[in-house]
């Protein structure tokens, strides 16, 4: 069936199809809508799950973890400095190795307070041991948030999963898509059951001191899973395309095959880069696009392009793009643009221009400051 | 063919919901492409406010705001003394204005529709909190000024989205459909 909705409205109806037997969320702008959907969900009975009301972001994630360590299937949803606050507990639930489900809604941090698009908040929690999603349109963050928990509780991976997508430009716009039926979601994504879960019945203890011979194996194993990840990943992104007609992976290429440039972006711009690429073939450039669809793993190795053009909606202070600091290095020739930070607008037009810059071998933030 | 439609008017005035109900309209009407979206502002009550709808008959990767309208909606036309709103119109492109005046009484360096969608929302007794609603008259009348949006479907996006009122809106869009003036 086809239904025309936000973003945001859409996420929650992928979080309820899901069957999360726990949801603890905090309402942030431009997040808030999930969770107002959520627990309207729960309130008129649509939704079998404890929907536990919380203090804070920092609590949401706690609770859940908690649940995730009796077996539970969770969800919850967030933003900007409420991702912030959840830091800490976002490496214990990767840590303990528990596949929770979360939407990061990106938007910029402050002080400058700004609501608006920008990916450092969840790039920023890059070494937490969470799978990064990112979605191009409202169906992407459909299929993502159902994928994801298919993914993370995979016994090869047993991570946290984060689908990400812009604060406004997604969150808040109708856009259509296709939403399958209930039984189809049950066959594809079938009940929850963790190899191992905190039981009354079997006590054991849990996060006790680890000395460093073991740690050091703990923490290796995260890697490996992650590595593993990317294998799942492409596996149900297959399985998804077979039962759903959408195939995913964990790059989407356009228009590459004979390209001399590639452009690497993902969010929202990765969408409207498709636009500019279609307008600059007609002028006769080969150009490609590529959309990240995870950052974390990061496909770098599939990333060998001779030419590529990155696009940030981000910066690391003293060192730039962070997208193209993590490409940059493997060989080929990188360019890397910072643009939209804060919601600036990034249209065609723009990327045009970055695709025109980079051939000048320029680079840096656009458009104010392109050496 | 893509269409690109700027909503301008008050905040609380109904004008993404406006946007809204056409995307919802336009996708029944048999579009693959449709988006509703607001300006990414911090909106209140009063102040004026911008609402963005694309049609087409693909899938739409544009994710931008519309910069190039080929049709602006303006709710109330107080508005126009603090916004420019024909800024960055297509050469063919149409203002709809909310007025009781024809367009050959309005000077615009433009094509020119009116309807009195004030008027025909008080007639239809669809108030709220005492103001007429004039987003769903506007809505029917766009589904005259723009191919692949009809008026049917337009009816059936309203009475999906209000559950009382419903009947009264979906006439007010008929009958602003019948009498808006290009």
């Amino acid at each position: 069936m086809i239904v025309i909705d936000t973003g945001n409205h859409i996420a929650a109806l992928a979080a309820k199809m899901a069957k999360p037997h726990v949801i603890a969320a905090y309402p942030i702008t431009p997040q808030t809508t999930i969770v107002e959907r959520l627990a309207q969900y729960v309130e008129n009975g649509e939704m079998d799950a404890e929907f536990i009301r919380v203090e804070s972001e920092h609590s949401a994630m706690a609770a859940c973890i908690g649940a995730a360590s009796v077996g539970a299937r969770t969800f919850t949803a967030t933003s900007s400095h409420g991702l912030l606050l959840m830091h800490e507990m976002l490496h214990w639930a990767g840590l303990a190795r528990l596949p929770i489900v979360m939407v990061n809604v990106n938007r910029a941090l402050g002080p400058g307070w700004n609501i608006w698009s920008d990916l450092n908040d969840s790039l920023s929690q890059r070494d937490t041991g969470w799978i990064q999603f990112y979605a191009s349109s409202v169906q992407e963050a459909y299929d993502n948030i159902i994928q994801a928990y298919k993914i993370a509780e995979n016994e090869e991976v047993m991570l946290p999963a984060m689908i990400c997508y812009d604060g406004f430009i997604l969150s808040h716009t109708s856009m259509p898509a296709e939403i399958p039926e209930q039984h189809e979601v049950d066959k594809f994504l079938p009940e929850y059951k963790p190899a191992w879960k905190m039981d009354v019945e079997k006590p054991a203890t849990h996060g006790n001191i680890v000395p460093p011979e073991y740690y050091i194996q703990i923490r290796y194993d995260m890697h490996l899973a992650m590595e593993r990840a990317k294998k799942i990943i492409q596996e149900v992104g297959e399985e998804f395309g077979r039962k759903f007609g959408r195939e995913y992976g964990l790059i989407h290429e356009y228009r590459c095959d004979d390209a001399d440039y590639v452009m690497v972006t993902m969010s929202s711009i990765a969408a409207e880069g498709r636009v500019a690429v279609d307008r600059l073939r007609e002028k006769g450039e080969k150009v490609g696009l590529v959309n990240l669809r995870t950052f974390r793993p990061f496909p770098r190795e599939m990333l060998k392009y001779d030419k590529m053009i990155v696009i940030d909606r981000d910066i690391s202070p003293g060192l730039g793009g962070v997208v193209y600091n993590e490409i940059r290095g493997n060989g080929s020739e990188v360019y890397g643009f910072m643009a939209g930070l804060g919601g600036m607008d990034v249209s065609y037009k723009d990327i045009e221009r970055m695709y025109e810059l980079a051939k000048q071998g320029k680079e840096g933030l656009y458009p104010l400051e392109v050496k | 063919m893509l269409k690109e439609i700027i909503f301008y008017g008050r905040g609380g005035q109904g004008g993404v919901t406006a946007a809204n109900l056409l995307a919802s309209a336009a996708l029944k009407s048999g579009n693959k492409g449709v988006q509703a979206f607001p300006f990414f502002g911090a909106e209140r009550r009063g102040a004026p406010v911008k609402a963005f709808a694309r049609i087409s008959d693909e899938e739409i990767y544009l994710r931008s705001q519309i910069r190039e309208p080929d049709v602006v909606v303006v709710l109330d036309t107080g508005i126009m003394d603090v916004v420019n709103v024909t800024e960055g119109l297509k050469e063919d492109g149409i203002v709809l204005l909310n007025t009781p005046r024809k367009p050959s009484e309005v000077e615009m360096p433009c094509r020119v529709a009116t309807v009195d969608a004030t008027t025909i929302a008080l007639n239809n007794k669809i108030l709220v909190g005492g103001i007429p609603v004039v987003n769903t008259p506007l809505v029917g009348a766009l589904a005259k000024l723009l191919d692949g949006v009809n008026i049917e479907a337009v009816k059936e996006a309203i009475k999906e989205r209000f559950g009382k009122n419903a009947e009264a809106n979906a006439n007010a869009a008929e009958q602003a459909y019948n009498e808006v003036v290009l």
